[in-house]
């Protein structure tokens, strides 16, 4: 993998000065080099993790399933396109198994988003079917554990 | 007869001491580690163990053999199937074979191998040559043994790598053995292939046994680990010394290895099973696990070990302190020479003016003087602040 992405994936915080450190490169030449995956669509958004958890201002979260019929020509993509468009939507995955779409949309209520799919997802035409499943609490995203637990003590100083 | 209590003489342990262990100087971070464990927000690169926890596959592995019931004794060497998997990855990485039923033993961390390795193999008033500076257990591990250790400098003119003739000028008639640990805490310094052939012909000349720790092996920034025991010849006059612990973040766990000729491990066995018995059976099924299973979370280890030490040697001398790279190890060894300030006064001010803990060179032996040992087995952002902090405190100076 990429050295630099390899570093901003995990911290998109990182400078190209802390990046030109860690790898033994001039930061120009880092520089250059996030500018050209920028340009070219690879590195498309610096985002920041949050754990909304911790916060008094319930966010809810649920993950959709959706049976699509698959349309000629554009096979799962127009319907998939279509649904991505809605800022409700966070992603939008095919996937393999029972079901074709795998929808994650966040809203203020268990009840918004109940709205949302029985108003905008279930009556797409090439809907089937919609699963939706409330995600009551979460455990890791991207990779982060967020469930607190303190971190293991080191001794301060050892030979 | 009973004796009433007033007359029974009064206890004095000091009587009942051994005179060797009485004589052996105290741990010189001591000091270091009361000052920084009484300190709030101090950042500690004092630390001579991975910042890692042991990798979950491994942990869940030793968690299911006790739920196994896996907790009785093993053979006094080890599992076989740890030896035999030790064996065959030593056969990979160095290209040395050695038979799992008698050329190695599994032991309680590599710090016991070294106590085994002296004991086994000095007699009294043998002498042994350990070049410093270097890890604080090999001279009263020597002195334990009945042996004399012989220090010998190495120099940040030779990058702290050992020089042939600093071995001839130490030999005498009484020298048996020599100790080399590279990559080398606390330096960071490591020994290529050549400068190993360099020392070959002055081993052979005195006729030496050679015991080398190479429990830093997996952690090497340029090129693969040299040992010893690959040039030609040298393998049946070397014990190698290797463990977990650095390798896979397991100090906890006490896994080490020795590798040598039947009669020099055999020794060592017999020792070992007179006073361990054996290695911890949990310990060793995580071991078993993290050889076999945990080739790509130590791979992912090292690559971020790797981009702290440029991060953190480049920063060192950005600041103005003196760093030549470390190639091994976790450890920079810059230089305060140019400070005015002796290790332990830059070490013991930086940590009270600044708060941040590094271990004065001169604990790890003379040669260490002027120098400061810098764990960078820390988070990036901690080495990021330590290094600002650093700054701030040589602009005072």
């Amino acid at each position: 993998m990429n050295e630099i992405l390899e570093i901003l994936s995990e911290n998109a915080k990182a400078t190209p000065s802390e990046i030109a450190a860690l790898l033994g490169r001039s930061e120009e030449d880092v520089s250059k080099e996030i500018r050209d995956l920028e340009d070219a669509g690879v590195i498309r958004k610096y985002i920041t993790l949050i754990n909304w958890e911790k916060l008094d201002q319930s966010l809810v979260f649920a993950v959709l399933e959706l049976k699509v019929a698959l349309q000629r020509k554009t096979g799962y993509d127009a319907v998939a396109e279509r649904i991505a468009r809605f800022s409700e939507v966070d992603s939008v995955r095919l996937i393999s198994g029972d079901h074709d779409l795998s929808v994650t949309v966040r809203g203020k209520s268990m009840k918004d988003i109940a709205y949302f799919v029985a108003e905008k997802i279930a009556p797409l035409e090439g809907v089937q079917s919609t699963c939706t499943h409330f995600i009551l609490k979460s455990y890791k995203e991207h990779g982060v554990i967020l469930t607190d637990k303190p971190k293991p003590k080191r001794l301060v100083v050892t030979p | 007869m009973k004796q009433s209590l007033k007359n029974i003489p009064s206890w004095n342990a000091d009587r009942h001491l051994n005179r060797t262990v009485k004589g052996m100087p105290p741990s010189g971070i001591r000091k270091f580690f009361d000052l920084v464990s009484e300190m709030d927000g101090a950042i500690s690169l004092g630390v001579g163990e991975p910042d890692f926890v042991t990798p979950w596959h491994v942990r869940e592995a030793c968690i299911f053999s006790l739920e196994s019931g896996d907790t009785h004794y093993t053979s006094n060497k080890g599992m076989p199937e740890l030896r035999e998997t030790i064996c065959e990855q030593v056969s990979k990485d160095l290209g040395l074979n050695y038979d799992p039923a008698e050329e190695i033993l599994i032991t309680t961390g590599v710090s016991e191998a070294v106590d085994l390795a002296f004991r086994a193999t000095l007699n009294p008033g043998d002498e042994a040559i350990v070049p410093e500076p270097c890890y604080v257990a090999y001279t009263p591990d020597i002195m334990l043994a009945g042996g004399i250790p012989s220090m010998v400098p190495t120099g940040l003119k030779d990058e702290f790598r050992l020089q042939p003739e600093t071995v001839a000028s130490a030999v005498t008639d009484k020298t048996r053995a020599l100790l080399l640990s590279y990559p080398n805490n606390p330096t960071g310094a490591i020994m290529t292939r050549a400068d190993l052939e360099d020392l070959a012909d002055v081993v052979v000349e005195n006729d030496l046994l050679v015991i080398s720790d190479e429990v830093y092996s997996k952690l090497c920034y340029s090129g693969s680990h040299a040992s010893f025991a690959q040039l030609e010849g040298m393998k049946e006059r070397t014990i190698i010394l290797n463990g977990l612990s650095k390798s896979h973040a397991m100090t906890g766990w006490r896994i080490g290895y020795a590798l040598g000729d039947e009669a020099l491990v055999g020794a060592m066995t017999k020792v070992h099973q007179y006073t361990m018995l054996c290695a911890p059976t949990m310990a060793q099924v995580a071991a078993l696990e993290a050889i076999q299973k945990g080739e790509e979370e130590m791979l992912h280890m090292r690559h971020e070990y790797d981009l702290r030490r440029r991060l953190f040697a480049s920063g060192l001398n950005r600041i103005g302190l003196d760093c030549f790279e470390p190639r091994g190890a976790f450890y920079a060894f810059p230089s305060v020479k140019d400070w005015g300030l002796s290790s332990e006064e830059f070490a013991e001010r930086l940590l009270r003016e600044q708060k941040v803990a590094v271990v004065p060179g001169n604990v790890f032996g003379p040669s260490g003087e002027g120098f400061l040992r810098c764990s960078y087995a820390t988070s990036r952002e901690e080495l990021i602040e330590a290094l600002d902090r650093m700054e701030t405190f040589l602009s005072g100076l």
